[in-house]
C-alpha cells in the first residue's frame, strides 16, 4: 500500500464535551452514551410513503399545472365548442362522448409531456440522487411514480371526457335518435391515453433526457399517423402501413370513441397495454443496472 | 461506523476510485481531502448505493446502504447543493423527501429553522442563492436526524459567516456522538473541523491519520534569523550544539529551538538581530506535496511564479516563501518515520 503514513493507533482527541468514543472493535453501537440515536422513531419505510412522497411531487410543480391545464383546456373547450355545433341527430350510433375525442387528440401530448417530465426532470436537476439517497429501493420509487402517475392522468382523464359527455347530452339528448352507451368511451379512451403518459414516464426513466424523450414519444405517436401515407404506394409495404393505419395512436382513440362504427379498439388498447407493460419492464431492469 | 474495503469504480478506462480501505469511526469528523477529480465525491456516491462500485464493498455499521430499513434516521447525506428540484418550494421539497422515510411533517419546520431557510420556505429553490441552496440540502440531510452525517464540500460557496456556521455545525454533531464524514480541498479548513483525515489522490489512499499527528507531522515549525554578523551568529549557535540552515538572502533557519532561547544565545555573544521569528509551514503545503504527484487537472502557468506555496487561508499565517527543497526534506522525514515505525 502506498500509504506514506501508517495508520495511527491511538484515537484522536474529540472535541470537547464529546462523549467517549470509538472502541476499536467497532461494536460502538453498545456502548452507554457512546453513538447519537435518533429521538425519531425508527420505521421500516414502505410502499405507502414513497407514494405520499411522489404525490407531494407531483403536485409542488408549475409542470403539472400546465401540462394538465391545457389538457382539460383542450378537451373540455374543443369538446363544448364542437357540441355546441352539432344537432341531436348528429348522435345516432355514437356516444356523447364523441366531441372530447378532437381534444383527446391533441391532449395526450400533454399527458406524454407530464410522464416525462415526472422521471426526467429528477435526472435533469439531480434530484435524483436525493430521491435515491433517501428511498435507496429504486424500484419502490419508480414504482411509486408509475401508481402516482396512473391515478392523478386516468382520473383527470375520466373527469374531463365525462364532462364533456354529460354537457352533450345535456344539450342534444331529446329521444329522436339512439346514441350509443358513454361508459366505454369513458373508461377506454382514458385509459389509453393515460397508458400513453404511463409509456412516456417508462421511456424517460430509461432514456432520462426531457428533450429526448418527448421526441420519442412524440415519434411513436405521430409516425405510425403519418409513415402508412408513403407505404401505401408501395405494394410490398402494403400490409405493413394498413397495421399502422389501423394501430396508430390517433386511430386507436378514433376505434374507441365508435368513429365510423368503430370496433371499440379493443385490440388496440391491448396493443398499448403489451407495448406499456415491455417498456415498464426495461425501465425496471434499467434503473437496478445502472448508477444514478 | 463506515467501512470501505477495498472500494474500486471504474468508469470504462478510467479508473475513479483504486482499492480504497478506510474506516470513519463515530464521534469524531472525519475530513476526507484530495485534489479535483480524486475521487471523493465517486467514493460518497457508492457509499450511499448510487453508484455500483466495480469491486470492493461499502459497509453502515455491516450493512449495504440498501439494506438500510430507516436510511434518512440512520444517514444524512448532502451530495450536490443543486440536487433538487428548482421549481419546488424549499418547505415542499423537504416535506417530500420526510415522507418517503415516514419522518413527520413538523421535523421540516425544526429543520428549516435549525438552517435559518424559514423565512424563505414558500419560496422556489431556483431562486436561492448558491449558500441558501446549500443550507437546504444540509435541511435535508438533518431531516431524520441521523446518527451518520456525510457532506460532499460543504462549504463551496458559503460566505464565511456561512463556513463558521458549517464548522461549529459539523463540531456540534460529532460532539453529539454522530459520525461525521465530510470532503473538501482545503487542508486548512479540514484542520479547524476534523478530528481524523483520510486524503486520496487519483483514487487511491495518500493518508489516514488523526488530524493532531498529521498535524505534528507536517506543520514544521521553525525560527529564522537574520544577523549582519552572520558568521559569528552560526558559530555561536554551533557552539550551543543547535543546526543551523542557511536559507538563502542571508537568513538562516534553526529547527526545534525556541526563539526565545536563540535571542538569549545571540544577546550573550552581543550580535546584532535583524530578525528574529518563529515560522510555521502551513499544512496546505504539506497536503499539496502528499498529492503533488496525483494530481491530474494542473493549471498550466509559470512555473517559476508558483511554488506549492502556502494559500491566502493558510492556518498558521504561513511561510511567505517555503525554504527551497523543503519538500524534499518532509519526504526524508516521512521516509525516516516510516522507517523507524
Ligand atoms: N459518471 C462518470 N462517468 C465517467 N467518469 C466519471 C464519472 N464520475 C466521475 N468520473 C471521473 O472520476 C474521477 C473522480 O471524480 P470525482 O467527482 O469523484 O472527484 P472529486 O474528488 O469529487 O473531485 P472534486 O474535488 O472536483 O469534486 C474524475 O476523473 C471524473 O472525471
Ligand atoms: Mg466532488
Amino acid at each position: 500500500m502506498s500509504t506514506p503514513h501508517p495508520q495511527q493507533a491511538p484515537a484522536p482527541v474529540p472535541p470537547q464535551g464529546a462523549p467517549q468514543q470509538a472502541d476499536p472493535s467497532g461494536k460502538w453501537q453498545g456502548l452507554p452514551g457512546a453513538a447519537y440515536t435518533s429521538p425519531i422513531p425508527i420505521k421500516r419505510t414502505h410502499l405507502g410513503n414513497a407514494l405520499a412522497s411522489e404525490w407531494t411531487k407531483i403536485r409542488s410543480v408549475r409542470s403539472t399545472m400546465w401540462t394538465l391545464g391545457i389538457f382539460l383546456l383542450l378537451v373540455i373547450g374543443t369538446g363544448l365548442a364542437i357540441a355546441a355545433n352539432t344537432e341531436p341527430r348528429d348522435y345516432a350510433d355514437v356516444p356523447y362522448t364523441l366531441p372530447a375525442f378532437f381534444g383527446l387528440i391533441l391532449g395526450q401530448i400533454c399527458l406524454i409531456t407530464l410522464g416525462v417530465l415526472v422521471v426526467s426532470s429528477e435526472y435533469g436537476t439531480g434530484m435524483i440522487r436525493t430521491t435515491m439517497t433517501a428511498s435507496p429501493q429504486r424500484h419502490r420509487v419508480l414504482a411509486a411514480k408509475f401508481l402516482i402517475f396512473f391515478l392523478v392522468a386516468y382520473v383527470v382523464s375520466f373527469c374531463a371526457i365525462g364532462l364533456v359527455g354529460l354537457i352533450t347530452s345535456g344539450m342534444h339528448e331529446d329521444g329522436s335518435v339512439e346514441a350509443a352507451p358513454m361508459g366505454g368511451t369513458l373508461l377506454k379512451g382514458s385509459l389509453y391515453v393515460s397508458l400513453l403518459g404511463v409509456l412516456a414516464l417508462a421511456v424517460g426513466a430509461l432514456l432520462r433526457h426531457s428533450a429526448g424523450a418527448i421526441t420519442a414519444m412524440l415519434g411513436l405517436v405521430l409516425v405510425p399517423a403519418i409513415l402508412p401515407a408513403f407505404l401505401m404506394i408501395s405494394e410490398s409495404m402494403r400490409p405493413i402501413g394498413e397495421k399502422m393505419l389501423d394501430y396508430n395512436a390517433p386511430n386507436s382513440l378514433s376505434k374507441i370513441f365508435e368513429i365510423d362504427g368503430g370496433t371499440g379498439g379493443t385490440s388496440q388498447l391491448w396493443l398499448l397495454i403489451g407495448v406499456t407493460a415491455a417498456a415498464i419492464v426495461g425501465a425496471f431492469i434499467r434503473l437496478e443496472a445502472r448508477d444514478v | 461506523m463506515i467501512e470501505l474495503a477495498g472500494l474500486t469504480k471504474r468508469y470504462g478506462e478510467k479508473v475513479a476510485v483504486d482499492r480504497l480501505t478506510f474506516t470513519v469511526r463515530p464521534g469524531i469528523v472525519t475530513g476526507f481531502l484530495g485534489p479535483n477529480g480524486a475521487g471523493k465525491s465517486t467514493t460518497m456516491r457508492m457509499l450511499l448505493g448510487l453508484d455500483h462500485p466495480t469491486a470492493g464493498d461499502v459497509r453502515i455499521d455491516g450493512l449495504h446502504y440498501d439494506q438500510l430499513k430507516d436510511p434518512m434516521t440512520y444517514i444524512g447525506a448532502l451530495l450536490d447543493a443543486k440536487a433538487m428540484h428548482g421549481g419546488r418550494s424549499a418547505f415542499n421539497h423537504l416535506l417530500c423527501l420526510a415522507q418517503s422515510n415516514g419522518i413527520p411533517r413538523a421535523r421540516v419546520h425544526e429543520v428549516l429553522d435549525t438552517v435559518g431557510l424559514t423565512a424563505v420556505a414558500g419560496k422556489k429553490a431556483k431562486g436561492f442563492s448558491l449558500g441558501m441552496g446549500q443550507r437546504l440540502g444540509i435541511a435535508g440531510a438533518l431531516l431524520g436526524d441521523p446518527q451518520i452525517l456525510m457532506f460532499d464540500e460543504p462549504v463551496n460557496g458559503l460566505d464565511p459567516e456561512g463556513i463558521h456556521w458549517i464548522r461549529n455545525l459539523m463540531k456540534g454533531l460529532a460532539a453529539q456522538g454522530r459520525t461525521v464524514f465530510v470532503s473538501s480541498h482545503l487542508m486548512s479548513e479540514m484542520a479547524l473541523t476534523a478530528d481524523h483525515l483520510v486524503v486520496i489522490g487519483q483514487g487511491r489512499l495518500l493518508a489516514d491519520t488523526s488530524m493532531a499527528d498529521f498535524i505534528r507531522a507536517n506543520s514544521r515549525s521553525y525560527v529564522r534569523l537574520r544577523s549582519p554578523q552572520q558568521e559569528r551568529l552560526r558559530d555561536v549557535l554551533h557552539e550551543a550544539g543547535i543546526t543551523v540552515v542557511e536559507a538563502g538572502n542571508g537568513t538562516l533557519e534553526v529547527d526545534g529551538v525556541g526563539a526565545d532561547r536563540l535571542g538569549e544565545l545571540a544577546a550573550g555573544a552581543g550580535l546584532v538581530l535583524h530578525e528574529l521569528s518563529p515560522q510555521q509551514a502551513s499544512l496546505e503545503e504539506a497536503f499539496m506535496q502528499l498529492t503533488a504527484e496525483s494530481v491530474e487537472y494542473h493549471a498550466h502557468s509559470d512555473p517559476a511564479s508558483s511554488p506549492p506555496g502556502a494559500g491566502p487561508g493558510a492556518p498558521s499565517g504561513g511561510v511567505s516563501g517555503p525554504a527551497p527543497g523543503w519538500g524534499e526534506q518532509w519526504n526524508q522525514q516521512q521516509a525516516r518515520k516510516n522507517e523507524g515505525a
